[in-house]
């Protein structure tokens, strides 16, 4: 239980600066391009 | 035994409508997915942002969406948000707030003759939707990338239901306009002559024509399918198909929302594993990466030896069963 609770520990850390990295580098308005448009893809007609 | 509440469902619902909550898009006369700027954030659960009422991006179309653009080969944004759900709540997403999920345990209450809890073939069929979150959702974006260096979302092109149930059938099958045109954002046409079956999207600015051939077809096709599996098989996409949930699944072990176990109390009835929708023995499975946190085992266990929360609970409740476990 205790590895788990360290192990738990690590990846939010990590998680946290990835997203931090992320936003940083500019991914946020990538996601945002994309999803206010209607993705043909996603409809099946793309 | 009278099964116990504990109000999952008003949550679920709860969550399908926060998600949705964009509800003009449904019932406006035009085209009209929600433009905001909180779209630059993820719903925790699986949630096609071409849905009508989508307010949030679905973090599984959004990590194509990263990865697939001419700017980035990986999304930290996307994978790290995806990490912190994961590690904190794991599978409980699945459980309590994934609108696909509702979906489908809504679609399984439909009354059947005979429900199949397991079958022949089951367990490995389970290890798919690791395959399709690595090739799917990753490798064919990040490698199979047109002249501009932009790629397709595979996962949402090629498989996703919930793309096709929440998208393609209230945008194409059911457009808000019964017949003329509507234009869609981006200065697409939505043209639907005479109300004929095949519909075309136009785009006035390159003349490109978009209609519904094959892929939609099979799209649609395959939305049937888990559709009327899910009357049969609890949710059928959750246990096979679903990416997000490999993802949450592989962090369930260590999640801090996790079940509890406390095998002096239990009484080994089997109550537990007979409630279990995703055919697993908490008893020797707790936190296992198919547990979708969805409480049946807790609210079926006639003495309470099973909890669930965040943390280990109160002491002497601490976890006593194996982490994770195998597979029966």
């Amino acid at each position: 239980m205790k590895h788990a609770a360290t192990t738990r520990v690590l990846i939010l850390v990590a998680a946290a600066a990835f997203v931090v990295i992320g936003v940083m580098r500019g991914e946020v308005g990538e996601v945002l391009k994309k999803s206010i448009r209607v993705c043909l893809e996603c409809i099946g007609i793309g | 035994m009278k099964k116990k509440k504990d109000g999952r469902w008003a949550i679920q619902s709860l969550a399908a409508l926060a998600t949705n909550s964009h509800l003009i898009g449904f019932f406006g006369e035009k085209i009209n997915i929600y433009k905001g700027s909180l779209k630059s954030a993820c719903v925790p659960g699986l949630n096609c942002y071409s849905c009508p009422g989508a307010v949030l991006s679905c973090p599984i179309g959004a990590l194509q969406a990263v990865i697939g653009s001419r700017s980035f080969n990986l999304s930290l944004y996307v994978f790290g948000f995806m990490l912190v759900v994961g590690a904190t709540l794991g599978r409980m997403v699945c459980g309590f707030l994934c609108p696909f999920g509702l979906i489908q345990e809504l679609l399984h209450k439909i009354p059947f003759p005979k429900k199949w809890k397991a079958f022949r073939g089951d367990w490995p069929l389970r290890k798919l939707k690791y395959v399709l979150l690595a090739v799917f959702v990753i490798a064919l974006p990040l490698l199979l990338v047109n002249p501009a260096g932009e790629s397709s979302p595979y996962f949402c092109k090629l498989v996703c239901p919930a793309g096709a149930l929440e998208g393609a059938v209230p945008l194409v099958v059911f457009p808000p306009t019964a017949a003329g045109a509507a234009t869609l954002p981006g200065g697409l046409t939505l043209d639907l002559p005479g109300g004929a079956p095949k519909v075309e999207l136009i785009d006035p600015g390159s003349a490109t024509r978009y209609e519904t051939g094959t892929l939609f077809y099979w799209k649609i096709s395959l939305m049937l399918f888990v559709v009327l599996v899910s009357v049969v098989i609890y949710r059928p996409f959750c246990k096979y198909l679903c990416p997000l949930g490999a993802v949450y699944g592989a962090l369930n072990p260590v999640a801090l929302y996790r079940l509890r176990f406390s095998e002096d109390t239990c009484i080994r009835c089997g109550a537990c594993a007979r409630a279990c929708g995703m055919a697993l023995d908490p008893t020797r499975q707790l936190n296992h990466p198919e547990c979708v946190r969805c409480g049946d085992c807790v609210n079926a266990c006639p003495v309470d030896a099973l909890s669930m929360g965040f943390g280990n609970g109160k002491k002497g409740e601490a976890l006593s069963a194996p982490q994770g476990g195998r597979q029966p």
